[in-house]
């Protein structure tokens, strides 16, 4: 028995002054932590979810607005969550798809020049329950020992909160893209590129990178590869996404449509989605990786970088047959990026536009362009593209 | 990348003595340092002139240099060891700046050796602040505008351009010395004066003034193969416009969206980049406007600083160690996280906890000089605290201070603002002072606005919100715990205050019920403290290192253990009279005891120690030291498995004030009882007169009245204890004054207190009340509760003329006594010992006063049945015939001199103590070969105090009974005179080869100072005096050049301070005495001390300086290591 397993006393007293109203967290194997209800309150007192934790330091309102949350209660390492307040400017998306937020403390009164808005009111604005006080350090801790599970938290009773983290489907096997997917194609940007970008979830920081080297045409998730080459686009980009890469119903055989037609750059469940049309299988982490702090080695030189990442589901090491691994993270070895031996396409499993996090792999969007710019000069493509190509800023 | 093997052997350049700026933060790297270069094999050198800390333990180094660290010093060394390369980036500035002083005088090209760590491009390109600007701005980074200015006029004219205010920074200098705001041109021509004086290349930058932005600081490394990483963001609680060595600091940033860190993160590396530190850590300042978001670059360290030592600590990254790896040729994703063993270096620490440093300063030791903070910094130590938030780590940083606060007031200190106004309470908080944060939550309990004081103090709303936090917790404490309500409180109640960070001592002032009855009711709730560790990761990967921090959640993370386990408390923050010495002992004791199979739990709260790294014990808890935060470790450590005992004794006064209140079973080494019996004036009184040790006479005294009547012929009132001579048989010291009492001069000091803490000697009973109601009132005692019958004055006669001695021994269960060293002060008693050159073995006692001395000591140590150390100190006074030995004061504990001792003889003293003080004898020891005998054969050793006068320019730098001293050097050769040479050299103060003499002397003093002046025109200097000592030196034969005038006799002779300013004195003679002298003086030493010309203020220091000189000019000069003088008095021992 570790320390974090001890009986704990849950006897609820008489709301102190100054707190918000008495919650809990209870998580699918009945382990209950004590915490305050802020933000959104369920009219039923429930909130579910698949309880994951994320160890950044700053970039919260990034974190929450990424719709690759969708289906999870984020917990956050960081005590301190809500301090600079919120601003339109970092929103990854146009709201918030994560099922509830946990913090130790959440600010009452932002400061920051960009602030437009406190945290608590956003949460409410947006329907995000969250509960604060939490020890989070045990609740990591938990899920560490045991794996990312179901949980549900609020002010309804123990009991109920029990039953309804234990109904929670978690996110294995489910298909979480076609609730955060843009129903109809969009476009964004002014580069002199044309990439088509697959929606399974896509962050706007992603699309701010995309869109100054290209004109970026997003389409939903379910867009079929005959769709996309019809655009005639110098590459293809897979997004970043939530949730099972095996449940994303028709994206891997779309993907391998495109291949060899096009250049394809994918992230995250992009890279998922490549690897998967690669023949390459996934399989589900413990409890995934959701920080700013990865180190992962570029193996081509060396080079460590730091990386922002946010993935349960991962590659599987020795599946793949047609791609080489050119990533791999040093903490845990696991596969962090891999290129196609046979087709102009590669992917990285972490997050190179940052948003939130460090910058160290923002050259990526860089190879992208060259690739596009040499797979245009090699032919298959118009020599416009070509020279529109060359006028790319070079480097990050 | 592999450990580079073109290299074998490496000089390490340690910082020398403590002062303000540079503390042991360069102790812990260059320990570090040391260890691992040698766990890769390689032969490494070290200098430092700092005998007090742990890496000069000769098992630190193959070869250790207690040498001055000066370019000529090194250089020998260099010729003697023929170093592949030098590290110099873990010795802080004073490294750094010698490193780059061997290379420009191309000794380091003559030797073939290569600086490792930084190159001198690299380290000029940061350090010179036109280049740094240049380099900036070439890499579109913005840095405040400026210019350089290389006189007064050129300083004027870029002020003029820039506009004020604006910012004085001099170049190629250590903790801000020199530096200032000016707000006209008037405030400029002084500060750009003393700035271009403190500036060793005579140039200055004249920088727009951005006081009130937002201060932030990033740790970044670099290894080889250019991967870099931030381990720690730090952002300052105190807005720009105080030394970030002075402010409140707090650790992740707080206050930075995503978007502006990382822009600071790409900037940070672009720095270092264009810098082109290839190897290790630099310290990067940023300043962020905090109303557009501006963002400048402010400096650069290109080295491993306080803040890395802080960021190591905050985060449980090693960033010294790292860096010496790096410097080595390792990168950054070969060396191993030793914190979770399994994921590599080269990642960014993230952290699930606050950590706040709160800087402690020495005000109280300088009359005169105002507390106001500023770019120069003038703290002299720091706490640092960790809780799961801002409000709980600030609340457990305050109290961590030792300065008698509980928290963020609350206690009984916050009553020094309740006769403040409103707006006098908001204008106090807007200038930085030590007092800011408890101003603030005084301004903020009456309703003041956060608003209003972030217009006044440029402290982020944030911030102050979360001290709104506590303020508003506090008020409805107040009102639920009031007449025994607080034992109705839920556990919810208590939570919420216990993780606000709430001092029991606090709630227990607030509700006026003693402090255990709050933790029992507390206790009864279930609200205990739990321990967190500090793993780099956020609990993302199990942690190996138990390194521990209390807050208040749900579960502990104490792992059990079946070892017998030690605990030792730390000494807390450095300040002046308990320094790194005490850090030494408790390191001394884990090592030791790790070593004879106990599990050590190191208990401490200063972030710049040896003590505070996680590898130096089997557990680590960076708690504050007080009561309730130590008892919450013994529980939780008697829960995890077996406690052998506790070490009080080892801390300096910080542990061993807790003695009495911890459970006496658990207390190793000598016990309370024993403690309070040599604290205790009356009782130590019976046992010395019971032992037949003359003690100089007096008592104590709660009054000015019962003072007077102790010293006598003044006051009928009565009341005193203890009035009268008090043991021997000799009895001189006492009745001189008459009516009975011990007479003037009269020592006046407060008992229970460490470093002499308003000590004064007093001449006459005018002096006498001033003296006793200073005491009495709100200075640094009042704040601890006043006088009282239970905190008396002690009243004692003061022996004139007397040689101090301090002993060192170790006494063991069995009743036998290893005497360490029996050491003489070079100044007379009177100064304090702390602030005293001292030397091993004595120059001028006779052997049978030393055979007395011992036997005192062992007397003492038996009757006060000591186990562990005790340290004696003494007055001599010489007779015709015989010498007679007085005891001053005994002290069963580790005392500032043990690392000295420990150094000089060659006897690892805290180790022996340590092992002792758990069970061991001296006799199986000795056998274990643990207990080598003092090696004092062959050379001599003396210990000089440094003092920090350069900060304070105002302050007269009379030495006295206050210890006023940040740390020492030690100068170790063959005779006296070479030793203390070298002990002035290592201070700062070389001793003068030629040139004049500046003699002014107190009429007692001139007997004596007429053979010490003798001696200077014998080596060939000119004196120049003032027209008392001229005469009295001219009618005794000696030639007086030049006659300057007293003070009040102007027109009679050259002006002295004019005199001295000009240059044509290389030293100053001025020893004050009494009342007037005392006062006339300090105008003499004053410009000394402005003009960098040392000055002695004792006849027994001049007669040592010209000893000094003569030996110094008669011998070459030498460098040996610590190593070759240990085996040789080994040798000795053994022929």
């Amino acid at each position: 028995m570790t320390p974090d397993d001890e009986e704990i006393d849950w006897q609820v007293g008489p709301t102190v002054p100054g707190a918000r109203r008495p919650a809990l967290l209870v998580l699918a194997d009945g382990t209950t932590f004590e915490g305050e209800a802020v933000g959104w309150a369920p009219p039923d007192g429930v909130a579910t979810g698949e309880v994951v934790f994320n160890t950044v330091l700053s970039g919260y309102q990034e974190v929450i607005t990424d719709p690759s949350y969708a289906g999870q209660i984020i917990a956050f390492t960081c005590p301190h969550i809500g301090n600079y307040g919120v601003t339109p400017d970092d929103d990854e998306s146009l709201r918030p798809h994560c099922r509830g937020i946990v913090v130790r403390d959440l600010a009452r009164r932002p400061s920051s020049w960009r602030s437009a808005l406190d945290l608590d009111t956003f949460l409410v604005r947006h329907r995000v329950p969250g509960l604060t006080g939490v020890d989070t350090r045990r609740l990591t801790r938990h899920i560490r020992e045991a794996g990312s599970m179901a949980a549900a938290f609020g002010t309804a009773s123990e009991l109920t909160l029990k039953e309804a983290a234990l109904a929670e489907p978690g996110t294995e096997g489910v298909d979480l893209v076609a609730s955060v997917t843009t129903e109809r194609p969009y476009t964004v940007g002014d580069g002199p590129l044309r990439v088509v970008a697959y929606d399974f979830g896509i962050k706007r920081t992603i699309l701010r990178h995309l869109g100054r080297m290209a004109t970026v045409e997003v389409v939903p998730a379910g867009t079929r590869a005959a769709e996309v080459l019809a655009r005639q686009p110098d590459g293809v980009f897979l997004s970043n996404g939530p949730g099972d890469p095996a449940a994303v119903v028709g994206a891997a055989s779309a993907i391998a449509g495109l291949l060899g037609q096009v250049p394809v750059f994918g992230i995250c469940l992009g890279h998922q989605l490549l690897a998967t049309a690669l023949g390459g299988e996934t399989f589900k982490l413990k409890f995934g990786h959701h920080g700013g702090n990865h180190p992962v080695r570029r193996l081509e030189t060396g080079a460590v970088e730091i990386t922002s990442q946010n993935h349960n589901f991962a590659v599987a090491d020795g599946s793949l047959r047609r791609a080489d691994v050119t990533h791999v993270n040093l903490n845990d070895g696991v596969i962090e990026g891999l290129r196609c031996r046979d087709a102009p396409a590669f992917s990285v499993q972490y997050h190179p536009e940052a948003g939130p996090g460090p910058h160290d792999a923002r050259y990526l969007f860089a190879e992208f362009a060259r690739l596009m710019a040499a797979s245009a000069g090699s032919g298959g493509s118009g020599a416009s593209r070509a020279s529109r190509a060359s006028a790319l800023p070079g480097g990050s | 990348m592999p450990r580079r093997d073109d290299i074998r052997s490496v000089l390490v350049i340690g910082s020398g003595p403590i002062v303000i700026g540079q503390a042991c933060e360069f102790d812990y790297s260059g320990t570090q340092a040391c260890r691992v270069l040698r766990e890769e094999g390689y032969r490494v050198i070290l200098a430092n002139s700092n005998p007090a800390t742990i890496m000069t333990d000769p098992d630190f180094a193959d070869r250790t240099y207690i040498e001055p660290l000066t370019v000529e010093t090194l250089a020998a060394i260099i010729e003697r060891e023929r170093p592949d390369a030098v590290l110099p980036t873990l010795g802080g500035q004073t490294a750094l700046n010698l490193a780059m002083g061997l290379h420009e005088r191309g000794v380091l090209e003559r030797f073939g050796v290569e600086m490792i760590g930084a190159s001198p491009t690299a380290i000029n390109t940061a350090e010179n602040r036109e280049l740094f600007h240049r380099a900036m701005t070439e890499i579109g980074l913005a840095t405040p505008e400026s210019g350089f200015a290389y006189h007064l006029e050129e300083a004027l004219v870029v002020a003029g351009r820039i506009g004020y205010p604006i910012i004085v920074r001099p170049s190629f200098i250590l903790g801000g010395a020199g530096t200032g705001i000016a707000y006209d041109e008037d405030g400029l021509r002084e500060i750009a004066a003393t700035g271009l004086a403190a500036s060793p290349i005579t140039e200055i930058l004249i920088e727009r003034s951005i006081a009130g932005w937002k201060e932030y600081e990033l740790e970044v490394m670099r290894d080889r193969a250019d991967n870099c990483v931030v381990v720690c963001s730090i952002e300052n609680f105190d807005p720009m416009g105080v030394h970030t060595g002075d402010s409140i600091t707090v650790a992740p940033a707080q206050t930075l969206s995503d978007v502006e860190y990382q822009h600071m993160r790409d900037a940070a590396f672009a720095c270092i980049r264009r810098i082109g530190v290839e190897t290790g850590g630099s310290n990067i300042q940023f300043a962020v406007d905090p109303e557009h978001g501006q963002m400048v670059v402010i400096e650069m360290n290109p080295r491993v600083s306080r803040s890395s030592a802080l960021a190591s600590k905050a985060t449980g990254f090693p960033i010294a160690k790292i860096a010496a790896r790096l410097a080595v040729g390792y990168t950054l994703d070969e060396i191993a996280n030793d914190i979770t063993n399994e994921t590599p270096a080269s990642f960014e620490p993230t952290i699930d906890y606050v950590v706040t440093k709160v800087p402690r300063w020495a005000f109280e030791k300088f009359p005169g000089i105002p507390d106001v903070l500023g770019t120069r910094m003038q703290s002299v130590g720091e706490a640092m605290a960790i809780g799961r938030t801002f409000p709980e780590s600030l609340q457990k940083a305050l109290r961590s201070l030792e300065h008698g606060r509980l928290g963020l007031n609350c206690d009984p200190g916050e009553s020094a603002y309740d006769d403040l106004s409103d707006d006098e309470l908001v204008r106090r908080s807007a200038v930085a002072t030590p007092d800011r944060p408890f101003h603030l939550e005084a301004a903020l309990r009456r309703g003041i606005s956060v608003e209003r004081l972030y217009r006044t103090t440029w402290v982020d709303p944030w911030f102050l919100d979360q001290l709104l936090l506590i303020v508003e917790a506090r008020a409805w404490l107040a009102e639920r715990g009031s007449q025994g309500g607080f034992s109705a409180l839920t556990r919810l109640e208590w939570r919420r205050a216990k993780r606000l960070g709430f001092s029991d001592a606090q709630l227990a002032w607030l509700w006026h019920v003693p402090e255990a009855a709050v933790r029992t009711a507390r206790l009864a709730c279930g609200v205990a403290a739990t321990f967190k560790t500090v793993d780099t990761c956020g609990a993302e990967f199990d942690a190996r290192t138990p390194y521990h921090y209390s807050t208040y959640e749900d579960t502990d993370e104490v792992l059990p253990s079946d070892r017998p386990k030690v605990i030792i408390l730390g000494s807390g923050p450095n300040r002046i009279g308990q320094g790194v010495e005490f850090d030494y002992c408790c390191v001394q004791a884990s090592f030791a005891l790790r070593a004879a199979g106990f599990e050590t739990v190191m208990i401490n709260c200063n972030p710049e120690t040896v003590s505070t790294d996680y590898d130096t014990s089997d557990r680590l808890y960076f708690e504050p030291l007080t009561w309730e935060d130590v008892t919450n470790v013994i529980e939780a450590e008697q829960r995890s498995g077996p406690v052998h005992g506790v070490i009080v004794s080892l801390g300096g006064q910080t542990p061993l004030k807790l003695a009495g209140q911890l459970p006496p079973e658990l207390i190793l080494g000598t016990s309370p009882e024993s403690i309070d019996l040599a604290e205790d004036r009356e009782r130590w009184n019976d046992l010395c007169a019971r032992l037949g040790i003359p003690q100089p006479a007096g008592g104590t005294a709660a009054t000015f009245e019962e003072a007077a009547a102790i010293v006598g012929g003044a006051s009928e009132a009565s009341g005193a204890s203890a009035v009268g001579p008090v043991g021997g048989s000799d009895g001189s010291g006492a009745g001189e004054g008459g009516a009975g009492g011990i007479g003037y001069p009269a020592l006046v000091r407060p008992s229970y207190v460490l470093g002499g803490r308003a000590m004064e000697i007093v001449y006459d009973i005018d002096r006498l009340r001033s003296a006793m109601a200073e005491l009495a009132g709100f200075g640094s005692l009042g704040r601890e509760g006043g006088l009282s019958a239970e905190r008396p004055v002690l009243v004692d006669r003061f022996l004139e003329d007397a040689i101090e001695v301090d002993v060192d021994a170790i006494r063991d269960a069995a009743g036998r006594v290893v005497i360490g060293a029996v050491m003489e002060h070079v100044e007379e008693a009177g100064v304090h010992s702390g602030d005293s050159a001292c030397v091993i073995p004595p120059p001028t006692l006779s052997s049978s006063t030393i055979e007395v001395i011992e036997g005192h000591t062992r007397a003492i140590a038996e009757a006060l049945d000591v186990r562990g150390l005790v340290n004696v100190q003494y007055a001599v006074q010489h007779g015709e015939h015989q010498d007679t030995v007085y005891v001053i004061e005994a002290n069963p504990r580790a005392s500032r001199t043990v690392p000295f001792v420990s150094k000089a003889t060659g006897v690892p003293l805290a180790r022996v103590a340590a092992l002792v003080m758990a069970g061991s004898s001296l006799d199986d020891l000795e056998a274990a070969g643990m207990l080598p005998l003092p090696g004092t054969g062959g050379h001599v050793s003396v210990k000089e105090a440094v003092l920090p006068f350069d900060r304070f320019p105002d302050a007269d730098t009379l030495l006295g009974p206050e210890m006023r001293s940040t740390g020492e050097v030690m100068g170790i050769d063959t005779t006296f005179g070479l030793a203390f040479a070298k002990s002035q050299t290592a201070a700062g103060d070389p001793l003068p080869e030629s040139g004049s003499v500046f003699l002014s002397l107190a009429d007692r003093d001139k007997a004596a100072g007429l053979r010490a002046a003798l001696r200077f025109v014998e080596l060939g200097f000119s004196i120049v005096a003032t027209s008392g000592t001229a005469g009295y030196l001219e009618d005794n034969g000696i030639p007086v050049e030049t006659i300057v005038a007293k003070v009040g006799e102007e027109g009679q002779g050259v002006d002295a301070v004019e005199l001295i300013r000009s240059g044509k004195v290389q030293l100053v003679v001025n020893t004050p005495r009494g009342v007037g002298p005392r006062a006339d003086g300090a105008h003499i030493r004053r410009a000394a001390n402005v003009a960098q010309v040392a000055c002695l203020t004792t006849v027994a220091a001049a007669r040592a300086a010209a000893a000094g000189i003569a030996d110094r000019a008669r011998h070459p000069f030498v460098v040996r290591s610590l190593q070759e003088y240990q085996a040789d008095g080994q040798q000795r021992l053994e022929l």
